[in-house]
This record gives structure tokens, C-alpha cells and sequence, in this order.
């Protein structure tokens, strides 16, 4: 990342004819990276794998809508409104891992890192574990979003009026984060003291674990469809504004009576950001298109695709930091190495 | 709207329409109809329980209505939380379906429903509420509005009304009936079916909620050419006007005891300093009583029309187009609502009116 210099000229460094377009033809909701193949995620039935310099391969993974997908980086699961659970591992091998009997749609994926996958259908959370036990919960409205904590086999299963804590291996009840509202998006910090969620109305809510402790994060014009911790997770990076709002998560308070950095203003609302795996960088798509690569530090912007096409739906970093894929809403997508 | 739609121009807003209906009204029968006509149009149908619909669809999805209240301190700002995922579910399908159907339960307030597409500024982006369609037992109709103000809600709500198992009763029964729903709501349009027999295009794709279409907030039963005494009743001319034209036709006139309507109008210019907050201070302190409100505006040194609708507290309007040349600069607003204070909305309204 030498070249990470937006230098004294006035006009923005950009780095657009780097760039590899690729012309997917269908639309995307999401990207992720397995090992150094990028995974285009189709609005439906198909995802789309990029192998080195290969064209866009598509891989058949429902039949329908794909409502959702999550990557540990060594597989990708999608769920479908087919009612159908799909993993699609690094070799390009796909596997069914769970069909609704009613077929009804599965709206949440999770993964965590030693193999357990979680989903969820209407009000209730499944998990099966490495040893494929599959254990259900069931909360008291529909499921918003699901996360793994990063630390043992507990899962936050976000709904209305708060997110149930579970842990699917032991009897204990489930502990509960009261805050009204739908709460629509749950992620751990890395650290695993604090819980955030993206609620359906333009905030973010968070609870210090250790005490339950709220924090509430508003303030937002648009509604926060994309979160990501920065590497260390000393931040947290969202969209939902004309900018990226960084709330700071180094202290043992949290965000807690400071306010957030808003880095990349434009005249758009930010659709994605996504984290560097290991420098205070991030990447943020806007809705006119724009893709900027940003310095935490002091806010330096390199133009990685200009404006003037579909909002931006989804952005990946490869595990090495060395890839950076972006993809459009219409399909239009691009790959960068650094 | 022969509009042609290319994957690089932006998607045209999918039209949604909410079916309601008391229980054993007919609401079924009519989605079961929507769905076996060869009309060349493909629906997604959003019901509330699975199995009822006799068709095998992928496009069906079942619903549970999880009705939450926004944390904006506004008591009726309730939205469908179930519907906002649902229909981003379905916009990853944009393409495979020309329109939407909601069916509630028979218990049902349409008002969350609605709701949900003033609020939600995602399913505001790419779908828009067509009308509220409410079906209707001509047998029953009647008993339910004593009984359940469910029922009430739904006719006072709707856009449009299929007066279906007219087969079941008498002459003066459904001229009874009908009395009943227009002293709720005179401005729904109003079909009489057996069997929910009513041509598609009367219920489906009726813009009822495109603020360019709101212009269509006569009372339902008023023929045109009716304006014959019309002059001297500008701002307060409604009772007396309908009363007359009712009862030359033989038709009773109900007033609902806890339901009514409001219309207002004025052929003088409003003051827009003195409109704008008059009404949003009155949805905001008597919204939980307003279900619907709708309003052609003229304002002064304005030469365009404005238009407004609202749900509960809820408005959205806008500049619509000039106002034509010869063409009366008349604003007209309507209100259906529970318990509504007349005499106050009558004289707030008249205090926005510019008299020089």
C-alpha cells in the first residue's frame, strides 16, 4: 500500500484503469472472497466465481431470490426464498445443508469459524454445530439478523425489542438485550465486549456486554445496511449517510460520550463499506456508483470506480488485503489488486 | 403507461395492492380469482396464511403481520415489519411479477399497512401503494359494523369497496347496506358482486394513492352535472348538497356514529404560511382519529395545484402540475376519521383561507 498517497494535486488520486471490470450481466446483492477467487452473490439462483483472470463462472445455488449469504473466507452459505440452505466451499463444490419442509424463505445466515452455520426461518434461529447437531430457538418475532460471537458457540439472534444471546450447547435460558424497536442487523466487536445492531429506523444500537450497558448510535439519514469493524476493531465503519460515519470502539467505553469521524463526504449516500483486513483503510460505495478507498487516519480518498452507474450493492477485501472486489446493483462489478 | 422498461433505465415503482376484509367476506375468492384469470400479468401475493389459496405459486409467500411502533414518539406510527423484509425479499426478483398483493387477516387495520410505504424510504424506492381494496359481506355487513370496529376500519380505509354475496339479500337490504358504507366512506368506489365477480382492472392498478391522482375525491355517488346549487355553499356546502341528491334518488343518508367523513373546500386561495402548519398540527394532535386525508390545494401566487394524502399522522404532498387555464382554482380536502371534531377543522380551515 505505498502508493496510498493522494498527493498535493487537487483533482483526487484514482486509480480507475487499474481496475479489472467485469461484466456479471445480472443483478448483485453481495461479494465475498474465498482464499483469492472472488464471489459475485446474484440477486437470484446464481452466484458468479472469479478465479485469477478467469471470466465470471456461474454457479447455480437456488432456485429464486438469494436473501442472504455470509463467507468465512474458506466457504460461502446462501439461503434462498426457496427455502433452502446452500454452501459452496473454495473448490467450487456446492452442498445443500438444510430445506425448509414448507419452504418457506431463509432469511439470515451466519458462520462461524470452527464450521457451526446458523439461519433463520420466520421466528426461529437454527444452528448446526461441527458435529451436524442442528439445535433450533425460537424468539418472539422474526428474526432480523443473526452474528456468531467470536469467542465460544454463542449466537445473537436480533428481532423486535432487542437481540436474544443463545448458546445453542447449553441449557441455560437465553439471555436478552431489551431496546425497542426492529432491530434488523447484529454484529460482535472482535474483541467481543460490545454487541451493535442496525435498527429498521436510521440508528445503530449497541450494549456493552459486560454490563449491558446501552449506546445509542443516531443520527443517520438513511437507514445502516452495511457495518464494518476496521482491523483490530478499534472502529466500526457504516453506511447510511452522505458519508462514512466511523464510530470509535478502541476505548473500554465504546462510542460512548464521543462522537463519530465522517470520512468521504459526497454528494451521495455510502451503500457499503468494507474494512481492510489489517490496515486503517476501508473501502465505501455510494449509491451513484462511486468507489473510494480511504485513509481512517486523516480521511485521504483514492477513486477506485467513478459515479454515474447502479448504487453500490456490496464490497470484499480478500484475507490478504491484496484484492478488493466491488459490485454494482445492475451487475456491473470490479475486481483491484494492490 | 405503455412506458418500455430496459435493465439500465431506473425500474418503474411496483404498484401494491391491499386486500382487506372481515373475516368470510370473500377476500380469498377474490385473490383466487386474481390469480386463475388469464390476464397476461403476473402477482406476487403476500398472504396471511399459507393453504388457503388453491394455486401453486412460487410468488406466495405466507406473512405473519408483526405490526411495530416506530421510535419516532408518534403513537400510531405503527409499519409492518414482516412486509418491509418481504418485499425486499421480493425486489431480488424484480422482473419475475408485475405487481403485488397483500392480503390481511380478516382482523385487521389497514393503517400499518399503509403506513409502512410512507415510512419506510427503502420499500418507498421501489414499490408504491396502489389502493386499498376492501371486500365485503352484503349479508353481514351490517352486524359487523356494530360489532367489530375492525370492519369499520376496513371500509372507512378503503379506496375501493367490492360489495360481494349480493345474491344473498334483498333489494332494500342492499340499499340498506350500502347506505351503511357511505356513511363511512362516500368516496370508495363501490362494486356490487357475487362471488367477488368484478372486472380486474376495477380493483387492480387503480393509482389510488398516486398523489398526481388524487383529483378523485368526489363522493363516489355523485353523478356529474350535479353542481346545480353548488354556489353558495363553498366552504361548508357538503351536507346539504349530498342530502338533496340522496333523497331525489330515494337513497338513505346515514351519519356513522363514531365514523365519518369531511369535506372542505374553498374557491378563494389558501395562505400557504397558515395552511402548511394548521395541518400538520391537526394530523399531529388528532391523527389517531384521521385514518385517511386527501386535498386538491390552491394557494395563493401559486399557479400550480398542490396535492396532499395522509395516513393517521402521516402526509406526503407535493406541487402536481399548473393549474389549466378556465379551470376552477378550487381546494378541496377530505378527511375520514373517528369522532372528528368538525366544528374545529371547519374553522381552523377557514382561518387559512385568503379573504382580501
Amino acid at each position: 500500500m505505498t502508493e496510498f498517497d493522494p498527493g498535493e494535486s487537487a483533482s483526487i488520486v484514482s486509480v480507475t484503469d487499474k481496475v479489472r471490470s467485469l461484466a456479471i450481466g445480472a443483478p448483485l446483492s453481495a461479494v465475498h472472497f474465498l482464499g483469492e477467487k472472488a464471489v459475485f452473490v446474484g440477486s437470484e439462483e446464481n452466484i458468479f466465481v472469479v478465479t485469477g483472470e478467469g471470466e465470471p463462472a456461474a454457479v447455480p445455488m437456488h432456485g429464486g431470490g438469494i436473501l442472504c449469504a455470509a463467507s468465512d473466507g474458506t466457504r460461502l452459505v446462501t439461503g434462498g426464498d426457496d427455502g433452502k440452505v446452500v454452501s459452496l466451499d473454495a473448490k467450487g463444490e456446492t452442498t445443500v445443508l438444510a430445506t425448509d419442509p414448507k419452504r418457506r424463505w431463509i432469511d439470515n445466515v451466519a458462520l462461524h469459524p470452527d464450521g457451526a452455520v446458523a439461519w433463520s426461518v420466520g421466528k426461529t434461529a437454527f444452528v448446526r454445530s461441527g458435529k451436524d447437531q442442528e439445535k433450533s430457538l425460537d424468539v418472539p418475532s422474526t428474526v432480523g439478523g443473526l452474528a456468531f460471537a467470536p469467542k465460544g458457540l454463542r449466537l445473537a439472534v436480533a428481532h423486535y425489542n432487542g437481540v436474544t444471546l443463545w448458546f445453542p450447547n447449553m441449557a441455560a435460558k437465553p439471555e436478552f438485550l431489551a431496546w425497542a424497536g426492529s432491530h434488523l442487523a447484529v454484529a460482535f466487536s472482535p474483541d467481543n465486549k460490545f454487541l451493535v445492531t442496525a435498527m429498521h429506523e436510521p440508528a445503530l444500537h449497541g450494549w456493552r456486554l459486560a454490563d449491558s450497558r446501552h449506546m445509542r448510535m443516531t443520527g443517520y439519514p438513511g437507514r445502516v445496511r452495511s457495518m464494518a469493524w476496521s482491523a483490530g476493531g478499534k472502529a466500526l465503519a457504516t453506511s447510511g449517510a452522505d458519508a462514512v460515519i466511523l464510530w470509535p470502539f478502541a476505548s473500554k467505553d465504546g462510542p460512548m460520550g464521543k462522537e463519530p469521524a465522517m470520512l468521504a463526504p459526497l454528494k451521495a449516500r455510502v451503500t457499503a463499506v468494507a474494512c481492510h483486513p489489517d490496515q486503517a483503510i476501508f473501502a465505501a460505495g455510494y449509491e451513484d456508483g462511486t468507489v473510494l478507498m480511504v485513509r481512517m487516519a486523516d480521511g485521504a480518498e483514492i477513486l477506485v470506480h467513478r459515479n454515474g452507474g447502479a448504487a453500490i450493492a456490496a464490497l470484499a477485501w480478500n484475507a490478504k488485503g491484496t484484492l478488493l472486489a466491488f459490485a454494482a446493483e445492475d451487475g456491473e462489478a470490479g475486481l483491484l489488486a494492490l | 403507461m405503455s412506458e418500455l422498461t430496459s435493465p439500465k433505465t431506473p425500474v418503474q415503482k411496483i404498484p401494491v395492492t391491499v386486500l382487506t376484509g372481515y373475516l368470510g367476506a370473500g377476500k380469498t375468492t377474490l385473490l383466487n380469482r386474481i390469480l386463475s384469470e388469464n390476464h397476461g400479468k403476473k402477482y406476487a401475493v403476500i398472504v396471511n396464511e399459507f393453504g388457503e389459496i388453491g394455486i401453486d405459486n412460487d410468488l406466495i409467500i405466507g406473512a405473519d403481520e408483526e405490526v411495530f411502533e416506530m421510535n419516532n414518539g408518534c403513537v400510531c406510527c405503527t409499519v409492518r415489519g414482516d412486509l418491509v423484509r418481504i418485499l425486499e425479499g421480493l425486489m431480488k426478483r424484480k422482473g419475475k411479477f408485475d405487481a403485488i398483493i397483500v392480503e390481511t387477516t380478516g382482523l385487521a387495520d389497514p393503517a400499518p399497512v399503509a403506513q409502512t410505504f410512507f415510512v419506510d424510504e427503502d420499500v418507498q424506492k421501489n414499490a408504491r401503494l396502489d389502493a386499498v381494496v376492501t371486500v365485503a359481506d352484503a349479508k353481514w355487513l351490517n352486524d359487523r359494523l356494530k360489532d367489530a370496529p375492525e370492519a369499520k376500519n376496513q371500509i372507512a380505509f378503503a379506496d375501493v369497496i367490492v360489495l360481494n354475496k349480493t345474491d344473498l339479500v334483498s333489494k332494500p337490504e342492499l340499499a340498506e347496506v350500502e347506505a351503511r358504507i357511505r356513511g363511512i366512506n362516500p368516496y370508495a368506489k363501490l362494486h356490487r358482486t357475487e362471488r367477488c365477480k368484478v372486472a380486474l382492472s376495477d380493483v387492480l392498478e387503480r393509482g389510488a394513492f398516486d398523489l398526481d391522482r388524487i383529483l378523485e375525491i368526489e363522493p363516489d355517488f355523485l353523478e356529474a352535472g350535479d353542481d346545480h346549487h353548488d354556489h353558495d355553499h363553498h366552504h361548508h356546502g357538503h351536507d346539504h348538497h349530498h342530502h338533496d341528491h340522496g333523497h331525489s334518488h330515494g337513497l338513505k343518508h346515514y351519519h356513522d356514529e363514531d365514523m365519518q367523513s369531511l369535506s372542505l373546500r374553498s374557491d378563494k386561495p389558501l395562505d400557504p404560511a397558515r395552511f402548511m402548519p394548521w395541518l400538520q398540527g391537526l394530523v399531529a394532535s388528532e391523527g389517531q382519529k384521521i385514518l385517511r386525508s386527501k386535498g386538491i390545494l390552491s394557494f395563493s401566487d401559486d399557479d400550480e395545484r398542490y396535492v396532499f394524502q395522509g395516513v393517521h399522522m402521516m402526509l406526503e404532498g407535493d406541487h402536481q402540475r399548473p393549474w389549466k387555464e378556465g379551470e376552477p382554482r378550487q381546494s378541496r380536502l377530505v378527511f375520514i376519521g373517528r369522532e372528528l371534531p368538525e366544528a374545529a377543522i371547519r374553522e381552523g380551515f377557514e382561518s387559512c383561507i385568503v379573504t382580501q
